[in-house]
């Protein structure tokens, strides 16, 4: 048989064979989303399905619609009821009493109670589910289920922070039933708005509405959550009406999304930083560290870097305790000739060299705040010399607190203690990283941690803004937008400040 | 084909095989971070001793090297890949669900690369120096110098801004839940890898068919008065084949390296999809278990072309 006989048999053999097996194999991975499914797009998938282990954002997000908290945040970021009703302090702030929801069912169709809360909160304090939260919750000595309805904390110390640190998604409550049987890992049952129903890794998170949500069942019969990992594919999906929601942050891709769609951007929690090392080299000076906050022009570091897309921002991001960009600072920047006085204060007239690290990866504006900050501080003689790194190899270094100076984004908090106790704090957890802690900000802490009035804590992190920007240990750049980008037919989307997409529980598909 | 020769091939694939198994193991523990820097990112500093010593148990990361390589070795020869961290799913139903996507993406931009690339190869080598070879050889330039991200993006730029058209958002489908939808989400990526394929196969058709062309048994050919298609197609193209076949066998392989990027631009479930987010999030069964299986596919398809040689040139002997 002679080969351009051959040739086309075998290819057109080949061809058969694959499309057979792909037909069969991939049968199973069909999406089910039909009718009134919600289908929303983001470049990342869920990495884990525990909540109290995960930190990545997008899986935040995604298990946030099937668990509750016993509180939970307002769109303002206010502390309301989830699956508590009230709670009060009493024993001199260090108890603190929950009421909880009666008739609330996991998904699963068991019924929720104080067991639940209790079992959950204690596993979070169990060293052995290395729960990265724990801290947040270091002041409860002991957890009590008096009641089917009652859940009682005991706490070493009053603290104010509680609420809040109980609202986030690593503390979603949990059947005990699971956890005595070791399945929250990988079979996730909440109280959620929306049950798991299945999930192709890497592909598609498909949730089901809970039909017996207690806050009333949701309007969308579903919530496909697509992984598609380029944005502008992503636009071009929303373009194509294809998915109803869209995640998006690269500032490129959101000048173009056109006005028949509607973008929300909503000022993020989440700020840039420029870190120093104040045990290393000229930074263990303050007037230097005090000099590269003031020579850099924050508004050029937004135009330039993210095309406009943020707003320059002080220590504290939440909008309850949001603080001044640049009061307690001895100027205001950008200010080159104070920036040059206070570095020949310091002893370095003519300025310095140091490294930066800078993190990359799925950060798309990163490498050009570097870029910006770099040229900036060239003008008072500081050259930096940046490294771009990718999350893991900049948290290995990062986390043995081996930099001179690094660029980053760091996640902001509703609660204020939450946000700088653990960088600033000879206390904190993840002091060894922020490198500078004093007696002054320890005692701050502690006000700030017992006030329960909003007014008076308000005035506690007021003065540990002033402080922090005082000693300069990192200079605070700018925040940016949480974009989302949302089909005319959505209608009862509530952009969140922290990210959140909660409010699809409320949303319903014209 | 003597018994002999079989046996000395396939040791080789073996030892090549052990030899990819020990790279990708040692390379995903010598880059830095690990899993638990990929999921807890930032919070990993966070970590009280004792919280860390549970976790890395939990990884299996307490576990020496060596240990944990002959385990996952031991464990492949049973046929058992490994388990994913993020879902607890077995690799081996995660790669058996991305493969057929993979495989029909590569199957197809293969049948879009030989047809495109072979026909413009004899079309530019008969007009040789005339303005269709310029503009053959302009299109082989054009399709190698243009990378995968640009010709997809731009593909999937022009589509859904002049047509509102992006079938890959509609989910994954495959041939036999919606042949239709199925086609739509694939002739794309298809005709993005297919394009610099048919390139390379279009260069190398175009000097083979040239060097053919000139030589004495052509022009015995013609004087014996057979028909011009018959010379140019039984003759000249068919003993152009060998370096044609070689050259396409050694891009499928990169082909499948090639669908990192398309299935990732548009959105398919693949191979290359998976492997690149558990590299991300440091699934070490995941990106050991895929690549070795890639790896295996490129020496097999080697090991394939090597047969087909047999068959196009009947002097080949493999011995």
């Amino acid at each position: 048989m002679s080969i351009h006989r051959t040739l086309p048999k075998v290819v057109i053999a080949i061809a058969l064979i694959s499309l057979v097996a792909a037909s069969v194999a991939v049968s199973a991975t069909r999406s089910t989303s039909a009718g009134r499914t919600l289908v929303l797009a983001r470049t990342g998938d869920v990495d884990l399905l525990d909540p109290a282990v995960v930190t990545a954002f997008q899986s935040k997000q995604a298990l946030e619609l099937i668990y509750d908290g016993l509180v939970e945040f307002d769109r303002n970021l206010k502390v309301v009821p989830g699956l508590a009703t009230k709670w009060a302090y009493s024993n001199g702030g260090k108890t603190l009493t929950f009421t909880l929801r009666k008739g609330v069912k996991f998904h699963d169709g068991s019924t929720f109670d104080s067991t639940d809360a209790q079992a959950t909160l204690d596993r979070i304090r169990d060293p052995k589910t290395a729960a990265t939260t724990a801290s947040n919750l270091a002041s409860i000595v002991s957890v009590d289920a008096p009641s089917p309805t009652v859940l009682r904390l005991s706490l070493s110390t009053p603290d104010a922070s509680l609420p809040a640190a109980l609202s986030d998604v690593s503390n979603s409550i949990l059947s005990s039933a699971d956890i005595a049987a070791g399945t929250v890992k990988t079979k996730p049952n909440g109280t959620g708005a929306f049950s798991f129903a299945s999930w192709d890794q890497g592909s598609v998170l498909h949730l089901a509405a809970n039909t017996k949500y207690w806050g009333g069942a949701p309007k969308v019969n579903g919530v496909d959550i697509r992984v598609v990992p380029d944005e502008s594919s992503i636009l071009a999906g929303l373009r194509a009406k294809q998915f109803d929601v869209g995640i998006l942050s690269d500032p490129t891709v959101v000048r173009q999304v056109p006005k028949t769609l509607k973008l929300y951007q909503t000022p993020s929690l989440d700020y840039y930083e420029f870190a120093m090392n104040s045990t290393r080299g000229p930074f263990t000076k303050q007037k230097v560290r005090q000099a590269i906050s003031c020579a850099i022009d924050r508004k050029q570091v937004v135009q330039s870097a993210a095309a406009g897309e943020g707003t320059v921002t002080g220590p504290f991001t939440s909008p309850t305790y949001k603080t001044a960009p640049f009061k307690g600072l001895p100027c205001t920047p950008p200010d080159l000739p104070m920036a040059k006085k206070l570095l020949a204060q310091a002893g370095y007239p003519n300025g310095f060299s140091v490294n930066t690290m800078v993190l990359t990866g799925e950060h798309a504006v990163m490498p050009n705040i570097a870029q910006n900050v770099q040229a900036q501080l060239q003008q008072i003689g500081i050259s930096i010399k940046t490294e771009a790194l990718d999350t893991n190899s900049f948290v290995s270094r990062w986390r043995a607190a081996d930099f001179d100076s690094y660029i980053t984004i760091n996640g902001g908090t509703p609660d204020p203690h939450n946000m700088y106790f653990r960088y600033f704090s000879s206390g904190g957890s993840l002091n060894q990283v922020g490198k500078y802690h004093s007696d002054r900000l320890d005692g701050l802490f502690a006000k700030g941690l017992a006030e329960t009035n909003v007014e008076k804590r308000g005035l506690v992190y007021d003065q540990i803004s002033k402080t922090l920007l005082n000693v300069s240990p990192w200079a605070w750049l700018y925040k940016g937008y949480h974009d989302r980008v949302v089909q005319p037919t959505v209608k009862g989307y509530v952009p969140m400040p922290n990210g959140s997409l909660r409010s699809l529980r409320d949303v319903s598909l014209g | 084909v003597s018994t002999i020769y079989l046996l000395r091939r396939l040791g080789e694939a073996l030892v090549t095989l052990l030899g990819v198994c020990v790279v990708v193991f040692v390379v995903l523990r010598v880059i830095p971070g690990d899993a638990i820097t990929a999921h807890l990112g930032i919070y990993s500093a966070a970590l009280s001793p004792e919280q860390l010593a549970s976790l890395r148990a939990y990884y299996g990361l307490d576990q020496p090297v060596l240990t944990q390589f002959f385990s996952w070795l031991g464990h492949i020869f049973v046929g058992d890949l490994g388990t994913s961290q993020a879902s607890g799913q077995p690799v081996t139903s995660l790669v058996a669900k991305a493969i057929p996507v993979t495989l029909q993406l590569a199957t197809m931009a293969l049948v879009i690369g030989v047809t495109l690339g072979v026909a413009i190869g004899v079309f530019a080598a008969r007009g040789r120096d005339t303005a269709r070879d310029s503009a053959g050889q302009a299109f082989g330039l054009l399709g190698l110098a243009t990378p995968h991200f640009v010709l997809a993006s731009a593909i999937v730029a022009v589509l859904s801004i002049q047509f509102g058209y992006f079938p890959s958002g509609a989910g994954y489908a495959s041939l036999l839940d919606d042949p239709w939808l199925n086609f739509q989400q694939q002739i794309f990526p298809a005709l993005t890898l297919g394009v610099s394929l048919a390139a390379t196969i279009m260069r190398t058709t175009r000097s083979a068919y040239l060097e053919v062309a000139q030589q004495d048994f052509v022009r015995t050919a013609r004087g014996k008065g057979l028909t011009e298609r018959r010379v140019r197609w039984r003759h000249v193209l068919h003993n152009a084949l060998i370096p044609i076949v070689t050259i396409t066998g050694i891009q499928f392989g990169y082909l499948l390296g090639g669908t990192v990027i398309v299935e990732s631009i548009f959105g398919l479930p693949g191979l290359g999809r998976l492997v690149l987010t558990a590299i991300q999030q440091r699934e070490y069964a995941i990106v050991q278990s895929t690549v070795l299986l890639i790896a295996a596919t490129f020496v097999l398809i080697n090991l394939f072309v090597d047969f087909l040689y047999t068959r196009v040139d009947p002097r080949v002997r493999l011995t």
